[in-house]
């Protein structure tokens, strides 16, 4: 053995380790992944080794390939393996590997619940805080569950460094098991007090976090933090406590009142500009809270601005800017300009933010300057990105709050067509759906709007570009439906009819060719009807035969829409020219075919109707199809033919047939179709490839003018004069009569002379903004927005409400910790010798029952021992362990019922149940095989303050309490703190073992002295502690060959047990013994498993578990029978009490 | 709360990832990826903040960078973070990542730090990140206490070396002897940190 260490020690000289890596990686340029590969066959080859060493060695490697971008998953197991190494040096390698690579739906994290528990108490506080810092990478509900108690612990731990990580974690643990952050408050509140700056810090962090996404709950903390804030020194504390207020002002306008001159001074006097940076803004958010009048933030702006010269205060002033716009839009309008010239900034980021900004500084007023401006600049702009930035916030700036600030829609139609002309845009589905939405909803626009999208149709430049960049042609598909849907204001339909049939259109993605087809066919219907009455028909039989000759064409599309559509609309051309021959008029029918008006259907509104009583939506309405690929598409469909129904009554009478093909089409429809106007923006396109394809710069000295199209610059001048002539008129109204306007000019007039004011302006058009249609009573909830899966919403729990009892963090320990609940019992209070006075009982009885120390249940990563402690030492019961997967499922329900489990636990045993105190855990200490740590939790449940506390343990032979030097062997240990009401804290003891092999029970007392307002008395409590032999064995991973090769030593001793009906399911048995015994799996096939676990002092234990109807055989082996037969009687003892 | 802190070269290498939310890893390359095309291309002279990496977060994060020489450190975070507090952040560590790297490496007779020592010590730069950024939030801003936890830990890992270790660390030493070789002729900007003047062992 001792020849095995030295060669692998000498082998691991050889080994290749972090930095030959790097270098050999660095030197294979040409065949890196060549290399790399060899190298990670190497790793696994050093994985398959014993040498804990060796195998850290690779993990560490693992972790730098982990960097360049390879899965290190498959090393998952062996990560543990380093993780649960004793030495310092490769825990941290293992847990380091861990944080980079575990994560929820890593299977082997349920493996490290009970390594983690142990480092998180190992006397070494390095090992503490590398696990801390390793589970708040890879913490899962799972492990916050099983750990947010000793966490909780550790946040009182004597060592800072210990304390602050501890407190930093909770926030993970908040997060993921948001019920633990109503037990852990109190305490986290009391760590913002710590003598500590960092642990107060990190708890200042926790809670400003917490606070962010719920602001509300953390008011009554606000005196709190004023105090830190105008206490602290510390800068990173202060920017956090200030922007906490910042979060809180708008909440408690008081608050900003008291803030607002701390905050000046700060202001003043600090010279780290990210403190004054953050002061600023929450004396902002203060303003802006303060309701009184309108403050003057100029002065904060001013702030801001003296440091313009630094550039990265540019764009925080512009950040803070954009806060004081929400609320005060005309105190920050009057820097228009200044924002302006931030979009000259050669800094994309400052331009981005400027742009936000302008988002709220339109007004009626200067909305067409600033568009004109912002125009100017897509034209300028370099790079693709930032155009289409620019041209998706035009399109917001100018369609927010539904148009409110548009005055003249015929400008912002030429707008869209002006954007229509940018290269390479994939934001054509915008402009396109803008277009739709305007023409739709606003009445006296689609006169207009008609002719705009017939020149585009007409237009072969945006046909000829539909190549490379296939979003703009996204534009043609609401130009062809406009055109098609409001054709009675074309002025040549014949004509344009021809522009939608072009050969070229053909070259159109799918889902355009079919609007054209079916507009096409609205046109024709269109110029039928207009035709009619005209003796001349020749039009008709001309339009009617450019259909029959340009249809085939799509007919033959390999697109089945368009096909489909084609093929439709030939035969009824092909029909209706018949009847032309025979001369009879068809006008009327054919526009029958496309009769009905639209209306808007809000996003919302299908979600919003009610679901009327007695309609149960989950439930069946035929028995369920067998077939499940009809399934999925069902309910779609059933929903989507509704609503068509419901705007366009001719769909309903669709072929049978035809029903199960026009489905698709429809959804396609769906996500196109006007009816759904404000839905989703779908454009979300593959964004990362754009910057590749190469972008045709538009050389501005020729403008691309659309011929025959109107420009956007025209309705600037127009509009301007439009408003000079109100003007004046007005002046004039006061004098003369009113006289015949100009039918644009002719809304909105004031009866007022004075200066323009925003409401004077009045709109061009008689705008006539169709609100969207809502179902009846549609039910009205303001949660729509909010996410029901956003993980902060868990965490918003009133926290001032007193803890209720089921709210207690979970414990892996054996008893609800509300034992003390169940009735006191007279005659043992009778019994009490040491009851020094003789008043009146009942009295006593009360006041004992609030002196009760109880000795918590604690959770040691390692092992558990049990521990009984009763007022009365005549009455003791054992404690029953519980299940864990039990634990799990009805951890709520528990709580509530304790009391009943209780009872029933004791009648069962036979004895009377005292207050039992709860169990503590014990574990082996590793790094000496004849120690184990006793850990305690000591809470006070009475009312008054505890201290002098001793704990003492009468020694056996076998096992003692390791006193300091110099006392004597039946002193007590003096527990190092007092305890205030309500107030818990831990203690460890260690105890020295001889031997392992046998269980041991101790006896124990705790002395202390009660201190009342005016006395103090000595009280004691006697409790056992019960080490297990389960307790002293290791959860240590095992291979399966070692493990072949152990059983295959002669050395081992085997014995055998069987457990008779075993209801639980095999892999919850496991988990149980696991769990419970320390065991680890190392194998398990079917219902057939080994497991593997090591005593402190070296024994191998070895478990075969087979499973078979309700029968659990376990033959097992170990170098000690006795310890064996120990063991194994607990496991025994563990079933039979489930 | 700082959602990734990436460290790459100047041609996008990483030297340093730590994601503090779980991203796969072809999913981080890209990531890394994105960030390093959106921070390459901005001159030196403009600000420090970026919005707009699609991959991370959306809009409530931001990059907040910083380039020293040949790396460019950049921690991504949201809107609870102090923007300039965590430029503050970057300087602490890096300055404190030089330091110590450049220690250590003093050791091993190297005449000046740069990237090559971040590369050589990833593990070591991450035992640091870990004393400054816990689970993605700040742990520790004040330098001394940073300096002082590593060094502790530093020794109780050479503690536990003891003798074993010994040999391994020779051979180690021997294989370093190559590195001055290599082209080294970088300077971190805006940090100068006075060497002291110590003999090679």
């Amino acid at each position: 053995m001792a020849l095995k260490m030295v060669k692998g020690s000498i082998d691991r000289i050889f080994d290749k380790n972090l930095q030959d890596l790097v270098r050999g990686v660095r030197s294979h340029r040409e065949d890196e992944a060549k290399y790399i590969s060899s190298c990670i066959d190497e790793i696994k080859q050093e994985l398959k080794q014993d040498n804990i060493a060796v195998k850290a060695n690779a993990v560490c490697k693992l972790t730098y390939l982990q960097m360049l971008g390879y899965d290190i998953s498959w090393a998952a197991f062996n990560i543990v393996e380093v993780m649960s190494s004793s030495k310092f040096t490769y825990k941290r390698i293992g847990y380091l590997a861990a944080s980079q690579c575990f994560h929820d739906g890593t299977d082997v994290i349920m493996l490290t619940t009970n390594q983690i528990r142990k480092d998180l108490s190992s006397p070494n506080q390095y090992d503490t805080g590398v696990a801390l810092t390793g589970l708040s990478c890879f913490v899962t509900p799972d492990l916050a569950r099983d750990l947010a108690n000793d966490i909780m612990t550790l946040m009182s731990h004597t060592k800072p460094y210990i304390r602050k990580k501890a407190v930093l974690i909770m926030y993970k643990v908040f997060l993921k098991y948001p019920e633990s952050l109503r037990p852990a408050f109190p305490r986290l509140k009391e760590k913002l007090d710590d003598p500590d700056p960092g642990v107060q810090s990190a708890a200042v962090n926790v809670i400003c976090e917490l606070a962010r996404r719920n602001p509300r709950n953390y008011l009554s903390l606000a005196p709190l933090f004023f105090k830190l804030m105008t206490s602290s020194t510390n800068n990173w504390v202060l920017i956090k406590i200030i922007k906490l207020f910042g979060a809180l002002t708008p909440l408690e306008p008081r608050l900003g009142k008291k803030l607002i001159e701390p905050l000046t001074n700060l202001i003043h006097s600090t010279s780290a500009m990210s403190l004054l940076y953050e002061c600023v803004n929450t004396v902002i958010a203060v303003l802006i809270s303060l309701s009184s009048g309108m403050p003057n933030h100029s002065a904060s702006i001013q702030v801001l601005y003296t440091h313009t010269h630094r550039l990265f205060l540019k764009y925080l002033g512009l950040l803070a800017m954009s806060k004081i716009l929400k609320t005060h839009p005309k105190s920050v309008q009057s820097h228009k300009d200044l924002v302006l010239q931030c979009l000259d900034d050669k800094d994309e980021s400052i331009r981005l933010r400027a742009l936000d900004l302008l988002y709220g500084m339109v007004s009626k007023k200067n909305l067409m300057e600033i568009v004109k401006k912002l125009m100017v600049h897509v034209d300028k702009a370099e790079g693709t990105t930032y155009r289409d930035e620019l041209l998706t916030k035009i399109i917001d700036i100018c369609s927010q709050s539904n148009y409110q600030y548009i005055t003249n829609f015929e400008w912002y139609i030429s707008i869209l067509v002006e954007l229509t002309r940018l290269e390479g845009t994939r934001h054509g589905h915008l402009i396109a759906s803008q277009m739709l939405d305007v023409a739709v909803r606003v009445k006296a626009i689609r006169g207009f709007a008609v002719v705009q999208m017939a020149t585009l149709l007409d237009n072969t430049t945006l046909l000829a570009g539909s190549g490379q960049h296939k979003s703009i042609c996204e534009v043609l598909y609401a130009a062809a439906w406009i055109c098609g849907e409001f054709s009675e204001h074309l002025e040549d339909p014949v004509h344009t009819l021809e522009a939608m049939l072009r050969p070229k259109v053909a070259t159109l993605p799918g889902h355009i060719q079919a609007i054209y087809i079916q507009n096409a066919a609205k046109l024709f219907a269109a110029v039928l009807n207009g035709q009619q009455g005209t003796p001349d028909c020749q039009t008709m039989q001309e339009s009617s035969q450019l259909l029959i000759d340009r249809l085939p064409l799509f007919v033959q599309s390999a697109d089945l829409e368009v096909q489909e559509r084609a093929s439709c609309i030939l035969q009824l051309v092909k029909f209706i020219q018949k009847l032309q021959h025979k001369e009879v008029e068809v006008g009327e029918e054919v526009t029958a075919l496309f009769a009905g008006e639209l209306n808007p259907v809000a996003p919302k509104a299908q979600k919003k109707v009610p679901v009327p009583d007695g309609l149960d939506l989950d439930a069946w309405i035929n028995e369920p199809p067998s077939e499940s690929e009809s399934e999925d598409e069902k309910p779609v469909a059933v929903f989507a033919e509704e609503e068509l129904r419901h705007a366009r009554p001719h769909h309903t009478e669709v072929d049978e047939k035809e029903l199960a093909r026009r489905r698709e089409a429809r959804k396609q429809e769906q996500a196109n179709n006007p009816f759904y106007i404000k839905a989703s923006p779908t454009s979300q396109k593959d964004s990362t490839g754009v910057e590749h394809i190469p972008v045709v710069q538009i050389d501005l000295s020729v403008p691309l003018k659309v011929p025959g199209m109107s420009t956007s610059d025209k309705y600037l001048k127009l509009e301007e004069e439009r408003r000079q002539r109100e003007r004046k008129e007005r002046g004039k109204k006061e004098k003369k009569k009113k006289k015949k306007r100009e039918k644009r000019s002719g809304m909105g007039r004031r009866h007022d002379s004075g200066p323009e004011s925003e409401e004077d302006i009045a709109p061009a058009h008689m705008v006539d903004i169709v609100t969207e249609e809502m179902p009846e009573n549609a039910l009205s909830s303001d949660d729509d927005e909010k996410d029901p899966n956003d993980p902060y919403r868990a965490l918003d729990v009133d926290l001032d409400k007193p803890l209720a009892d089921s709210e207690k963090l979970p414990v892996r320990a054996h008893r609800p910790t509300n034992i003390l609940k169940s009735p006191a019992d007279d005659g043992e209070v009778q019994e009490v010798p040491k009851e020094p006075k003789k008043k009146s009982k009942k009295e006593k009885r009360d006041k004992e029952e609030e002196r009760k120390v109880r000795l918590l249940w604690l959770r040691c990563p390692n092992g558990e021992i049990q521990c009984t402690c009763t007022k009365s030492s005549k009455h003791k019961k054992k404690k029953q362990k519980k299940d864990k997967e039990k634990e799990e499922k009805k951890r709520k329900k528990q709580h509530g019922h304790s009391g009943d489990r209780e009872g029933e636990e004791s009648v069962q045993n036979g004895t009377l149940e005292e207050e039992p105190l709860p169990v503590c855990d014990i574990q082996g200490n590793l790094q000496n095989g004849s120690q184990v740590v006793v850990s305690i939790i000591f809470e006070n449940k009475s009312t008054s303050f505890l201290k002098s506390m001793e704990f003492n343990v009468l020694d056996s032979l076998n096992s003692k309490l390791q006193r300091p030097e110099g006392s004597g062997p039946h002193d007590g240990l003096t527990v190092p703190f007092q305890l205030p009401p309500g107030v818990s804290n831990e203690a460890r003891f260690i105890f020295s073992v001889q031997s392992i092999v046998m269980p041991q029970r101790l006896k124990g007392t705790l002395t202390f002295i009660v201190k009342a307002d005016d006395s103090s008395t000595h009280e004691k409590l006697d409790f056992k502690l019960h080490f297990t032999c389960s307790s002293y064995l290791i959860t240590t991973p095992c291979y399966s060959d070692t493990f072949a090769k152990l059983l295959e030593s002669a050395d081992l001793k085997g014995t055998s047990v069987r457990l008779q009906e075993v209801s639980l399911p095999f892999h919850h048995l496991l988990a149980k013994i696991c769990f419970h015994h320390h065991f680890s799996v190392v194998e398990r096939i079917d219902s057939c498993a080994s497991l593997y676990s090591r005593s402190i002092q070296g024994h191998h234990v070895c478990l075969l578990v087979k499973y078979a109807h309700q029968t659990v055989t376990i033959d097992a082996k170990c170098d000690e029978s006795s310890l064996l037969g120990n063991v194994l009687e607990e496991i025994k003892k563990t079933f039979s009490q489930s | 709360m700082i959602k990734a802190i990436l460290i790459f070269n100047n041609h996008g290498k990483p030297r340093l990832i730590r994601f503090y939310q779980y991203f796969a890893e072809d999913m981080q390359q890209q990531i890394i990826r994105e960030t390093f095309h959106l921070v390459s291309k901005r001159d030196d002279n403009v600000c420090n903040f970026l919005e707009g990496g699609s991959l991370i977060g959306g809009s409530d994060y931001k990059l907040i960078y910083r380039h020293y020489a040949t790396l460019y450190f950049v921690f991504c975070v949201d809107s609870s973070e102090s923007e300039l507090g965590i430029l503050d952040l970057i300087q602490v560590s890096t300055i404190y990542i030089f330091m110590t790297v450049f220690v250590e490496t003093l050791d091993k007779c190297f005449e000046n730090v740069c990237e090559l020592d971040l590369i050589f010590h990833m593990d070591k730069v991450h035992y640091i990140l870990q004393e400054v950024v816990m689970g993605g939030m700040v742990l520790e801003t004040n330098m001394n206490e940073i300096v002082a936890q590593v060094e502790l830990q530093n020794r109780m890992e050479k503690s536990e070396g003891g003798l074993s270790a010994a040999p391994a660390r020779a051979v180690s030493a021997v294989k370093n002897m190559n590195l001055p070789e290599i082209p080294r002729n970088i300077n971190i900007g805006d940090i100068n940190i006075k060497v002291p003047n110590l003999s090679p062992f």
